[in-house]
């Protein structure tokens, strides 16, 4: 063991803006969106856009710090927070897929091993399907539950209230009574 | 004459003491040695990122304790930072040097407690544990005295922190970073070289440094790979920034690795401890002091003291005693976050343990996920 002093620095943050410039230039075509949080990647292209990501000498991303599934109410997302130990940088990519019904991006587990536990949550959790995990099964709740608790539209309430999506009903009259139910 | 075989899968848990809780691994053997290992999680699952998603930023806090509940501090701090990343808050200078010594003790209290239950899971059958409660017990003194609570703080708010602490903390702490590093010097003594442990220990469970990274497994886990990566030092938050501590390495990305850089933390928590003391400055603790120290009224949690951050997202992270962990909020404008999900360390770093158990024997798979230091509470949420 030993001991590494290190001095204080700062993360670099790549905006979204300048990593689809990046991955323009190589790939063109590849990036559907662009904002300052994240680039919009094209799921069809999403592996080869990684591996690069993964391996340029400039961007390094070796290490898959988060991956999220959002449901956007029209759309699902799944967020990648990336980050390079070796040049301590991080950025964001993202892929949407509009399929409501049957949504499918491709697996990153290829790329990242680190995806693997955290495709099966978004996959359990939201209903996301990601085409080439190994082990594509439900991990938190039991094989069999009906339904993924996180979409917004999950569980319609009496009179055909949308829990996830009216949230505090009550906002701009009264009180609680629409969000704990009649009592 | 040819026996016949087949291979025999045997439930480690959930009810069982070296999975630290409600845990499950089903381990496939040949003989005795592991074949496939297989996790089964979900049992402490509470699903908080819906139950999030119908909060206030402000309620929200106290679900941040009850992730990981052996370090509830930090808990809270990844989460408020998010917030104030989304809302543009910048806390006062004292509120981010309480939060350093929150964040410190918290590490040591987590770290012996790491260390305590590994010797259990070697075979030190309670006697270590029991020796680590005692100062742990201490430091839990101090978060009471601060916050009222022991292990659910729920101590950090957006804008600092939710109250100053009481005069008489200042004496206490000292007087127990006078005793801490004595205590610390007998644990080396009694753990470091014993013969059990290492035995058990070297050259089990091993992880090189680019299977880590690829694995994203973080804390002393990949330290102990040989993997300088703290956040602390990469990307400085709260009053990192201004103390002066080294980060522990490891060589060969064992079990005994992870244990021994999980000491050399506990040190290096007391050294920053001592520093952040002296230099802590008076002055407010709180910068949005109505809306995040008084709460909402409960009948009114939308009323106008709800914090409504602007349209947008953010992702903070920090070092927890067990790794990297972050927040992700997405703010739709309204009182509560739209999304609402955290990178938690202890489920992270589960990803490789097929990995580093498949080979070996049952007894090392034990010491195995003793040393990922899993808290259920924080891989089920």
């Amino acid at each position: 063991m030993s001991m590494a002093a290190g001095r204080p620095r700062s993360t670099l943050n790549i905006t979204g803006l300048q990593i689809a410039h990046l991955i323009e230039q190589r790939f063109p075509g590849a990036v559907l969106d662009a904002a300052p949080e994240a680039a919009t990647i094209d799921p069809a292209r999403l592996i080869e856009v990684c591996t690069h990501l993964r391996d340029d000498p400039e961007l390094r991303f070796e290490f898959l710090s988060s991956l999220t599934g959002v449901d956007r109410l029209d759309s699902f997302e799944v967020v990648y927070h990336l980050e390079s130990i070796r040049l301590n940088q991080m950025t964001t990519i993202k892929v949407t897929t509009l399929d409501r019904e049957n949504p499918v991006v491709p697996s990153v587990v290829p790329v990242w091993p680190g995806a693997h536990l955290q495709e099966r949550e978004a996959y359990d959790l939201l209903g996301i399907e990601f085409d080439g995990h190994p082990d594509l099964r439900r991990i938190f709740l039991w094989e069999g539950f009906a339904g993924y608790p996180l979409r917004k539209d999950y569980l319609v309430g009496p009179g055909g209230r949308f829990p996830g999506l009216e949230r505090f009903p009550g906002e701009a009259g009264d009180d609680m009574k629409d969000i704990r139910g009649t009592q | 004459m040819t026996l016949k075989t087949e291979p025999f899968v045997v439930n480690v848990g959930p009810q069982h003491p070296s999975t630290h809780g409600v845990f499950r691994l089903r381990l496939t053997l040949d003989g005795e040695k592991i074949i496939d290992a297989d996790m089964v999680m979900g049992y402490l699952h509470r699903s908080m990122e819906k139950l999030a998603e119908e909060r206030t930023y402000t309620q929200n806090i106290p679900f941040t304790d009850r992730t990981d509940y052996l370090a509830a501090m930090t808990g809270n701090l990844a989460y408020v930072i998010a917030v104030e990343n989304l809302a543009g808050v910048e806390p006062p200078e004292r509120a981010q040097w309480l939060r350093t010594i929150m964040s410190e003790l918290q590490r040591f209290a987590s770290h012996s407690m790491a260390i305590g239950i590994f010797a259990n899971d070697c075979g030190a059958w309670q006697t270590p544990v029991m020796h680590m409660f005692r100062d742990r017990e201490k430091i839990l003194d101090l978060f009471e005295m601060a916050c009222g609570a022991r292990l659910t703080t729920n101590y950090m708010r957006i804008g600092g922190v939710s109250r100053d602490i009481p005069p008489e903390f200042m004496p206490t702490a000292t007087k127990l970073l006078k005793d801490l590093p004595k205590r610390l010097d007998e644990y080396e003594n009694l753990l470091l070289e014993n013969e059990i442990i290492v035995a058990r220990s070297r050259g089990v469970g091993v992880l090189t440094a680019e299977q880590a990274m690829a694995h994203s497994v973080s804390g002393p886990m990949l330290r102990a790979s040989g993997v300088a990566w703290d956040i602390r030092k990469a990307d400085p938050y709260a009053a990192y920034d201004k103390l002066d501590f080294d980060i522990a390495v490891g060589t060969h990305g064992d079990v005994y690795d992870r244990f021994v850089v999980r000491v050399a933390e506990m040190r290096q928590s007391l050294h920053i401890l001592e520093q952040a003391l002296e230099m802590m400055p008076e002055g407010p603790v709180n910068a949005m002091q109505p809306t995040a120290t008084v709460q909402p009224a409960w009948s009114a949690p939308t009323g106008p003291l709800a914090i409504r951050p602007p349209e947008g997202e953010a992702y903070a992270r920090i070092e927890s005693p067990r790794g990297e962990l972050g927040f992700y909020l997405i703010s739709d404008g309204g009182p509560a976050p739209f999304r609402f999900h955290i990178r938690s360390p202890s489920f992270i770093n589960l990803t490789p343990l097929a990995l580093m158990t498949v080979g070996s024997t049952v007894a090392d798979a034990i010491v195995i996920l003793g040393s990922v230091d899993i808290v259920v509470g924080e891989v089920d949420r």
